[in-house]
């Protein structure tokens, strides 16, 4: 019935064994959870491997914008990374970078420890904007990678069928997509990115404008998900309790120019929730490191030298 | 149907108004023709299949007139939009080309090729190249960033990419376009056959002259304003919803 073995829920003894997590110290929330991860704890083999990459924009009075200055960051396959920092400091563009809608003005990125240089199907991105086609229904925005891979067409029935019953929007198929609410268009734009199989999902801030009620659901689908299909995903957000709910992983980026500032490996059981205390506490730490960088953001957003929010 | 009501008594109205001045007599019939005599003009032009020659040989130039100039105004309006330096340059020689009635290119297409069909086509591509290249080039700069992304993230590059996103992602910014550059060709489509005499409804118009036929005359003005209108209101107005439908947009006015 399901038309790719990879997809079939493999607990193969990896980090998401709920076991592995079930650290008592951290269950009684008394201390912080998350702990500074240094470098070295980093493996060999990265999925993905941004190689000092620095990005420059051009902006409209000539100068050069340093968005993204020397960042070094590796991804371990199967991995959930959480990218948090305040808005403008470069986490789109990092990601479009990953996705390789973008090329780094200096430094690489390496997927399987080869040279990103163009988009391609085993990173998918899903837009901040979520960039669902209006002019396709539901069904086909989620058949359209698997076309353009050049797929079957029995094959990419089946798959469209498998993956919008994976997000629970199955009945939704010949709908166009004005025609759904945030979080079911959020879900097509899941559908889609899954139904091409990459190995990275790129995420982009995507429930940031959705309502707390619907937010909560998607973030178990999308924990649900991703322990069934093994992907590895990178997940962007401003959001710090979004992080540690969902990441194995948090990176903080600092603002102008763009570097990760500190890293912090969440050590927290599955399944988390956004209310946990824990989560609360862990989120507390990272707050006091990210709130200079907002400060700078805000700054330089209102150009108001007294911004203490 | 309450629309269709009102326009039918609009119309009977108006043929009405019509038939009495024309059974006052105060003008001569061929000064001033009558409903009836219009009518059996129509009839006659059908019955010996005259009209219905003149109709398909004025579409075929108008199918492959203006399928010529859709892609190259599709061809060269994202040409232009993707390029700075053309986009300043080319931009506004395009515009100004516009206000050029298209009528003018025929000496010209004359003396390149002769008294050809190629004249004709020649002067109802020049009549709409211009307004889809124009609105492509709108459609191009309109059309929101993120669909060309989406779908180079997706796998989609150079022709497919074109094809599958870039042209339904900028549909309904240049269907006004479109549909203007058809107008435009079929105007300008109807001159060159009535200056070019060989077949075709603008003929058909010159005959009526030559003839003193004022019953012919308005016969094929009235078949020129319906084929417009039918085309406008099947084609352009179908598409159009269908659009909307889609996108979810609200329907004009
Ligand atoms: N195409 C661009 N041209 C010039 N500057 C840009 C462009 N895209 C983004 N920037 C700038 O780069 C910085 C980072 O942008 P972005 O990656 O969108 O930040 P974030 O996603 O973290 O909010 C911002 O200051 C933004 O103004
Ligand atoms: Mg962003």
């Amino acid at each position: 019935m399901t038309p790719n073995p990879a997809l079939q829920p493999s607990f193969t003894g990896d980090h998401r064994n709920p076991a592995r997590a079930s650290n008592a110290r951290w269950k009684a929330g008394a201390a912080p959870s998350v702990v500074s991860l240094r470098q070295a704890d980093s493996d060999a083999n990265p999925k993905v491997h941004l190689d000092g990459i620095s990005l420059s924009y051009k902006t409209n009075d000539g100068k050069r914008l340093l968005a993204l200055d020397n960042i070094d960051l590796k991804v371990q396959p199967g991995e959930f990374l959480c990218i948090v920092g305040p808005s403008g400091c470069g986490k789109s563009t990092l990601l479009h970078l990953i996705a390789g809608l973008n090329q780094p003005t200096s430094g690489s990125v390496l997927m399987d420890n080869k040279p990103v240089t163009a988009p391609g199907t085993d990173r998918i991105l899903i837009f901040q904007e979520l960039g669902l086609f209006p002019w396709l229904k539901v069904g086909e925005n989620v058949e359209f990678g698997m076309k353009m891979k050049g797929l079957s067409k029995a094959e990419r029935r089946e798959r469209v069928d498998y993956y919008l019953r994976l997000v629970h929007l199955s009945q939704f198929k010949d709908s166009y997509t004005h025609q759904l609410s945030g979080g079911m268009r959020q879900r097509v734009a899941l559908a889609r990115a899954l139904a091409t199989e990459p190995d990275v999902l790129l995420m982009d801030e995507p429930f940031a404008a959705l309502d707390a009620q619907t937010r909560d659901l998607l973030h178990d689908e999308l924990e649900r998900l991703w322990a069934e299909t093994g992907r590895t995903i990178i997940f962007v957000t401003h959001n710090v309790r979004e992080a540690i709910r969902l990441g194995d992983r948090v990176a903080l980026i600092s603002f102008r120019p763009g570097k990760i500032k500190r890293e912090y490996r969440v050590d927290l059981p599955r399944p988390r929730q956004l209310e946990d205390v824990s989560v609360a506490l862990c989120a507390r730490e990272i707050l006091d490191d990210l709130r200079g960088e907002i400060d700078k953001s805000l700054r330089e957003q209102y150009g108001d030298k007294e911004v203490h929010a | 149907m309450r629309k269709f009501a009102r326009h039918a008594v609009f119309y009977a109205v108006l043929i009405g108004i019509w038939a009495l001045l024309g059974a006052l007599k105060i003008w001569p019939t061929y000064v001033f023709p009558t409903p009836k005599g219009v009518g059996e003009a129509l009839y006659a032009g059908f019955q010996d299949h005259s009209f219905w020659i003149a109709i398909a040989v004025s579409m075929k130039r108008m199918l492959l007139g203006y399928s010529l100039s859709v892609v190259l105004g599709m061809v060269l309006g994202l040409g232009v939009a993707s390029n700075k330096f053309l986009e300043e340059t080319m931009g506004g020689l395009l515009v100004s080309l516009q206000s050029l009635p298209s009528i003018c290119w025929l000496p010209l297409a004359v003396l390149w090729f002769g008294l050809t069909e190629k004249a004709i086509l020649f002067v109802v591509v020049m009549g709409s190249l211009l307004s889809v290249t124009i609105a492509m080039e709108d459609g191009r700069k309109q059309m929101p960033k993120i669909h060309s992304m989406a779908g180079r993230n997706l796998g989609a590059t150079g022709l497919k990419l074109f094809w599958y996103v870039l042209l339904p992602a900028s549909l309904p910014f240049i269907l006004n376009g479109l549909k203007q550059g058809w107008a435009f060709a079929w105007r300008s489509l109807i001159s060159g056959e009535m200056i070019f005499v060989s077949l075709g409804l603008g003929q058909q118009l010159m005959m009526g002259r030559d003839l003193n036929d004022m019953n012919l005359v308005i016969a094929v003005m009235l078949l020129i304003i319906a084929i417009g209108y039918i085309v406008d209101g099947l084609v352009f107005r179908t598409a159009e919803r269908s659009l909307q439908r889609r996108w979810g947009l609200e329907p004009a006015s």
